[in-house]
């Protein structure tokens, strides 16, 4: 079935969003078998996004962990420092392609705030960004940032205030404005057809790192691993090595203060299946089916679900998915500033702190790719504070 | 020899002829349970049908509405600091049901729905007399594992419709409805409006064109002069938002609810 990934996906959204998800979706797939779409999407990836990103073979870091090599697929050197812009771009596209002149937004981190402020911004399309009060003080360069790029950044006070809050509220407005309004989902999660596109959007990260890393070595990596909060840095990093059955692929979530504190945000790790913002997927829930409260140190993590196809994956085990804590998150931030002189974000730090892991487990004789999804500059003042 | 109790969809069948019979609008009144307070649930349940609503809606909280505004988000997050689960709501149907009789539906999010477990709550929901359950979040698409649960149980999963539906999709899904039709007034989330849709009469006739079963409006109804403005246009109207402000503004909770209700029937009246 459309927009199924086993037994996850689906379109849970009120009756007013179903033919606008309906509209998307053939507007998505005409889009995609029309090389003028094509054509500009390939020219904004390589003149603005800065594509293709490139890998670096992180010697010092690979001597640090103890394997064999350490190959870092640098996403944090797009245009607005993460991967979020490779989906922005694309969505932003389509939203001019459909004429809808303005466009909402949610944003944990900012990052997807952000790319999607540059890219409406380059088109000329006006943007509103919905970010959690919490979040909008743990990433106020962020802020600011948006509100340069000529976005209107609206504070949301309810729930959580975090991310989940957030894409509330952008969906609160969709349904409002739908007939005007394009609504510019940041990650692999959400009702069909958002999980398959922003999936296909990204899916650039792997078809780059693959060919990048069979120039550089002659094979495949043993091991590609990425960060995971709705997944779509990972997705799009895995697409291209799931037929590559002896690639082992690894998801690393938010372990927060540890799972069994359940100050975490491991939707699969520590989660069930349940229903959320539109899609059938693991969720962080209650006995009674309430959404729970998260907590990542890092804000684009904090997310109490997780992408279907991330789900499915999991349940099939083609990929495997495994938690890693703040504070080991933070031990990474700082391995990979002094080996291999990168901050990278908090987010991608959680991948980083996997590769010990990795190491224990499945030996030293290992490449591993890792997707290095966003840089840390937005962290400086969170790390500061863990730090003092 | 004893008689079976009626369905859910014979409630709201029984319900909506008799508003006709007495030639007025059906009026159905949403209250999130647990609002303001846990103990105060029955007796606004109470209150609302003292004032002549003739259905029921008994909000499920949920912890994250996206469909719904302000007032009914507040009364969500008050309800869950209550502690209310889905257990707590089918109790409150199950009085309310035995002492009244009337057609109470419960109205929520699919999550606590799938969590409590499908057949388990059209079990307890039949056991109950709860008339149906209004799942804002469940299109037709995602739909057919409640149905397999709640038909047999003669529990009405009542189907919503948008101004934006448009018309070979309510041709498509109009005819199957069950119980009543809700029609969502207006392109956004719940909450009291001062004026009603601008097109409501142009969305109502396209959708009634296909309808079997009563047709009912809701979405920003929140005061008589709306009520008044749709009759002989729609079945029956559902007031929420303006119902709970009803109740957070008053000091007599049950007396103001009850007035408000009665204000509402009374201008639904030919």
């Amino acid at each position: 079935m459309k927009g199924r990934f086993g037994e996850f996906g689906g379109q849970y959204l009120p009756e007013t969003l179903m033919p606008a998800v309906a509209e998307l979706e053939e507007a998505y797939l005409a889009a995609r078998a029309d090389p003028a779409f094509e054509a500009d999407l390939a020219r904004l990836l390589h003149d603005w996004v800065g594509r293709p990103t490139p890998l670096t073979d992180a010697t010092r870091l690979a001597a640090a962990t103890g394997l064999r090599r350490v190959l870092l697929k640098r996403e944090d050197l797009a245009h607005t420092g993460a991967h979020k812009i490779n989906s922005a771009v694309g969505q932003a596209l389509l939203a001019k392609r459909m004429g809808k002149q303005r466009v909402v937004a949610e944003t944990g981190a900012g990052q997807h705030g952000v790319a999607s402020a540059a890219a409406c911004a380059l088109l000329g399309l006006d943007c509103v960004v919905y970010m959690g009060t919490e979040d909008m003080r743990r990433q106020a360069p962020n802020v600011f940032r948006m509100k340069l790029l000529g976005a209107e950044v609206r504070g949301v006070e309810s729930g959580t205030k975090t991310l989940k809050d957030a894409v509330n509220e952008a969906i609160r407005d969709w349904v409002t404005n739908v007939r005007s309004t394009y609504y510019l989902l940041g990650s692999a999660i959400g009702p069909h057809p958002y999980p398959t596109m922003v999936r296909d959007f990204q899916s650039v990260i792997g078809r780059e790192a693959r060919a990048q890393v069979q120039t550089l070595l002659g094979r495949l990596p043993d091991v590609v691993v990425a960060c995971v909060g709705g997944g779509s840095n990972a997705i799009g990093m895995f697409t291209a090595f799931i037929p590559d059955a002896a690639v082992r692929l690894r998801g690393v979530e938010a372990g927060g203060k540890g799972i069994e504190s359940g100050a975490h945000a491991a939707s699969i790790v520590g989660g069930s299946v349940g229903v959320l913002h539109g899609t059938r997927s693991m969720v962080l829930q209650d006995d009674d089916g309430q959404i729970r409260g998260t907590h990542s140190i890092s804000a684009g993590l904090d997310y109490p679900g997780v992408g279907p196809e991330h789900a499915d994956l999991a349940a099939r085990g083609r990929a495997e998915y495994v938690a890693r804590t703040d504070a080991e998150a933070l031990d990474a931030f700082a391995l990979l500033s002094r080996t291999e002189g990168i901050i990278p974000a908090l987010e991608p730090a959680h991948a980083i702190a996997d590769l010990s892991f990795i190491r224990e487990r499945y030996g030293a004789a290992l490449d591993v790719l890792v997707c290095l999804s966003g840089r840390g500059d937005k962290d400086l003042e969170t790390v500061m504070d863990a730090l003092r | 020899m004893t008689v079976a109790a009626p369905t859910g969809t014979e409630r709201i069948a029984r319900a909506f002829a008799r508003a006709r019979g007495e030639r007025r609008l059906a009026v159905a009144i949403y209250l999130t349970v647990g609002y303001p307070d846990r103990a105060s649930t029955a007796a606004l349940l109470r209150a609302a049908l003292d004032g002549g609503a003739d259905l029921l809606e008994l909000g499920v909280p949920f912890s994250d509405p996206l469909a719904d505004g302000a007032t009914v988000q507040r009364a969500n997050e008050v309800a869950l600091a209550n502690g209310i689960t889905l257990e707590d709501c089918l109790a409150e149907a199950r009085g309310v049901v035995a002492e009244r009789d009337v057609p109470a539906l419960l109205m929520g999010y699919a999550n606590p729905f799938l969590r409590y477990g499908l057949d388990r709550f059209a079990g307890e929901a039949r056991a109950a007399g709860v008339a149906g359950i209004i799942d804002v979040d469940l299109p037709a698409e995602e739909s057919a594992p409640f149905d397999a649960a709640l038909e047999p149980a003669g529990v009405a999963r009542i189907d919503l419709y948008a101004p934006t539906t448009p018309d070979d999709r309510l041709a498509r899904l109009v005819p199957r409805a069950r119980g009543f039709i809700y029609c969502v007034s207006l392109t956004g989330v719940t909450g009291a409006r001062r004026a009603l849709g601008s097109d409501v009469a142009g969305f109502v006739g396209r959708v009634k064109a296909h309808a079997r079963v009563p047709v009912v409006l809701g979405f920003g109804i929140s005061e008589p002069a709306h009520v008044a403005a749709l009759r002989g246009l729609v079945d029956g109207v559902a007031v929420g938002s303006a119902a709970i402000d009803a109740v957070t503004n008053a000091t007599d909770r049950p007396a103001a609810l009850r007035a408000f209700v009665r204000g509402l029937v009374d201008a639904g009246r030919s």
